[in-house]
């Protein structure tokens, strides 16, 4: 498995010089196995991967991990939408009354947007995802619900027993008993767990989270905690506050790794970063 | 041991942290958490008990009737809801471990995920009297 990442900027797009190294673009990550393409998250840095795909490609499949602005804003400008000869699949959360179909059309039309998902060359394929395992080519898929505000998914991705496990928007302390002691009462271990690669939420330093408990994100010292628990090899921290410059989320990290012993690569997630999961 | 579901994590943290006693079931009915506040009426401690099997926890505490008559587990409240998927309501008499008889009025409700999955039950219940 291949994953690159075209966004991991949280809530707003950033772009500007000062975030030349981890990248303005909102939730974005192209994972591909073979012929099989993968996108999670439609947010903002959608629009270069598709300026960017393979020209051969025909069928795509978007896995949406919850519906706020930046993790779909980019669904209009990915051009696979408007290609007839491109057949596109659209996962994401179910709801218990309204159809995900519905819900993508409250961003497909205006004011928010003058295409309507009607108007589209050939209409998406929708599947609506709870807790459930599937597989696509040789990619076993599976999803959680998982703590943030609204219908929100985790995904883990295994191929060749390699495993990719995505999480951009997860509050580990309102999702969890007693944490981090008690994997059984965590949400989101069942995805993250043995993962060789976990991209997860680390919005905050410990003392802003402190005043923004219930808003579905998790400090960077809750995120090491969380990859330790679940024993991943590599942790790369997603949803980069879009005030925070690169300098900033350097110094962020480096003061939450002090004095801790770790047995894992942490790392700050880069919009163009590829890792080879084989 | 597989992780719970989301919904029962964060059904947990909410009977944690609240005052009135409450009680969470998986769906085939075996005990999950019990918090602070049901401590103090069952007399026991949930880390000293852990979970329970439903054919342990429906006993333990010896649910009767007014006259003293034992309550099958079938006609507790929480049973009812954990095998209609619906809410329930009655009044009893329990056993604390502590032997106290303590008079206590239940509701219990179904707890479904979305779309529509059963995954436990909870139960909220009430110290109605003393003997």
């Amino acid at each position: 498995m291949k994953v690159k990442v075209w966004g991991c900027r949280g809530s707003l797009p950033a772009p500007g010089p000062e975030n030349a190294i981890y990248g303005g673009n909102t939730s974005c990550i192209q994972v591909t196995h073979g012929e099989t393409c993968f996108i999670l998250d439609g947010g903002s840095g959608i629009l270069r991967l598709g300026k960017y795909l393979n020209p051969n490609i025909r069928e795509i499949h978007v896995l949406l991990s919850h519906l706020h602005m930046d993790h779909t804003m980019g669904l209009g400008f990915f051009t696979p939408l408007y290609n007839p000869n491109i057949k596109v699949h659209i996962y994401g959360p179910s709801t218990s009354n309204e159809p995900l179909v519905n819900r993508l059309r409250r961003y497909f039309s205006p004011p928010l947007f003058p295409v309507r998902v009607s108007e589209l060359p050939s209409h998406p394929i929708i599947h609506e995802l709870n807790n459930c395992q599937f597989s696509i080519g040789d990619v076993e898929i599976k999803s959680d619900y998982i703590c943030h505000p609204g219908p929100t998914l985790g995904y883990r991705l295994t191929a060749d027993k390699r495993v990719f496990a995505y999480m951009p928007d997860h509050e580990l302390q309102m999702g969890s008993a007693n944490f981090p002691h008690d994997p059984e009462w965590t949400s989101g271990f069942e995805i993250a767990n043995g993962a060789d690669l976990l991209f997860h939420d680390a919005a905050y330093t410990s003392k802003e989270y402190v005043t923004k408990i219930g808003w579905g994100h998790s400090s960077v010292r809750d995120a090491i905690a969380f990859g330790k628990m679940c024993r991943v090899k590599k942790l790369a921290l997603f949803h980069h506050e879009p005030v925070r410059s690169d300098e900033q989320l350097d110094q962020m990290l480096k003061e939450s790794k002090k004095n801790l012993k770790l047995n894992f690569e942490v790392e700050l997630c880069a919009e163009g970063a590829v890792y080879d999961l084989d | 041991m597989p992780a719970q579901p989301l919904e029962l994590i964060l059904a947990r943290q909410f009977g944690d942290s609240l005052g009135m006693p409450c009680f969470l079931v998986d769906p085939d009915g075996n005990l999950l958490f019990y918090n602070e506040a049901a401590e103090t009426i069952f007399g026991l401690r949930f880390g000293e008990t852990g979970g329970m099997r439903v054919e342990e926890w429906a006993t333990v505490f010896t649910p009767t009737d007014s006259e003293g008559n034992p309550i099958i587990p079938e006609d507790l409240p929480l049973v009812k809801t954990i095998s209609t998927q619906s809410p329930a309501f009655g009044s009893f008499y329990i056993d604390s471990l502590k032997g106290e008889r303590i008079h206590i009025t239940v509701s219990s409700f179904p707890i479904m995920g979305r779309p529509n999955r059963f995954l436990g039950s909870m139960a909220m219940f009430w110290k109605t009297e003393e003997i």
